[in-house]
């Protein structure tokens, strides 16, 4: 077997089956290679990977708390920097560590400058703790903390554009990605890891459990967001803004329709009654969100 | 004094100290395989060693041979992504008896 295809993430880790967590931080650690220092926060992913004694990392590993793996990130990068090492420091966050608990942390180290990658595993809900809404649940969204009923239509606010924050920073690269593409992916990891300073990778990573769609679908559905231009793979180099690149075009854009019927989360606009204002609304906010990115 | 930084794992009772696991890929011990329902089988005659199923395989139980893919049934959770993707539908799932 060749060095490189030695997988960094073991299995045997007790992720659920199917889980878009799993692929993408799997694909990201092994773009990232052995030399790499992984800091993670709390979340589905630490919870899985690391059960005492049991660990799946095959690279150093640490777990801080839930809002600081970017600071504990920065701190492993500056006594690096003091050691003279060359090594790659890597922050993985949920969305619940980065949208929300981990935001401040984490505009800290994008602000001090630290040569860390952050990568955001984005599955649209607090999945560790039961599915409970957070800022990254799109519009429309049922969780069991925005149920739907005959005054709801689940989650009321659009979706924290985190990656658009990051960006704001003006930090040498921020992208967006998902594992359905995950040459495009993989690329990006190499290219924030191979920049001067903080990087920033927000990934969706569909999740079976929370979103209510069968385990093989997992991959599919990451490919229909981009298709229909829910979620735009692009990049930032150099925090010029202006210079977006979306790195991959839906050919032709699908309904946002094909995306919300195969999850479960997304049932009470079709059944009993269609609620066609709410997938009206959706379609429209995906539209204005695409012709703004300049995609057709 | 001892250096309380040093790199020594020391062993209070049955954890270590800090719960440092110095084992890289211990969870190997732990056998996934056995919350599998469906069992994907890869048909040698359909598949073109493209390497799909090992990309976006999350549990990384299928591993590049110099031929066809071989499945690791130990750790394999049954997810189907495979099946699914395979590009010449190479991989069936087949219900666990």
């Amino acid at each position: 077997m060749k060095e490189e295809e030695v997988e960094l993430l073991a299995p045997g880790h007790k992720m659920c089956s199917g889980c878009g967590v799993a692929l993408s931080t799997r694909l990201c650690i092994n773009a990232a290679g052995k030399n790499t220092i992984v800091a993670a926060s709390t979340g589905c992913l630490e919870v899985t990977t690391s059960m005492y004694p049991q660990t799946a990392w095959r690279v150093p590993y640490i777990h801080g708390a839930f809002e600081n793996a970017a600071s504990v990130a920065s701190g492993i990068e500056a006594a690096l920097k003091k050691l003279g090492k060359k090594c790659n420091v890597l922050a993985i966050g949920g969305d619940g560590g980065t949208f929300d608990i981990g935001l401040q942390a984490l505009s800290g180290m994008f602000e001090r400058g630290h040569k860390v990658t952050f990568v955001c595993n984005d599955n649209e809900a607090y999945m560790n703790t039961g599915i409970q809404r957070c800022s990254a649940t799109p519009y429309g969204a049922w969780t069991t903390t925005s149920p739907f009923g005959k005054y709801s239509i689940g989650e009321s606010r659009p979706k924290k554009p985190i990656a658009m924050i990051a960006a704001a920073h003006c930090i040498p690269y921020v992208a967006t990605a998902t594992p359905a593409y995950f040459a495009d992916y993989q690329k990006k990891v190499k290219k924030a890891l191979s920049v001067d300073g903080p990087a920033f990778i927000h990934v969706l990573t569909p999740c079976p459990s929370g979103w209510r769609f069968p385990p093989e679908k997992m991959v599919e559905i990451s490919r229909l967001a981009v298709q229909t231009g829910v979620f735009l793979p692009w990049e930032v180099e150099n925090g010029e803004v202006e210079n977006l690149r979306i790195t991959v075009k839906p050919a032709k854009r699908k309904s946002v329709e094909e995306y919300l019927k195969v999850q479960g989360r997304f049932t009470h606009l079709f059944k009993p009654e269609r609620r066609q204002d709410v997938i009206d609304k959706i379609q429209k906010m995906v539209d204005e969100k695409c012709k703004r990115f300049g995609v057709e | 004094m001892k250096n309380p930084f040093s790199h020594e794992v020391k062993i209070v009772g049955k954890i270590t100290v800090g719960a440092r696991i110095t084992q890289p890929g211990n969870s190997m011990e732990y056998k996934t395989g056995s919350w599998r329902s469906y069992k994907p089988i890869i048909d040698k005659e359909k598949c073109k060693k493209c390497g799909i199923c090992v990309t976006y395989c999350p549990d990384a139980s299928i591993k590049r041979t110099e031929d066809i893919p071989v499945i690791d049934y130990d750790y394999c959770k049954g997810c189907g992504i495979c099946a699914i993707e395979c590009p010449s539908h190479a991989i069936i799932m087949k219900p666990e008896v």
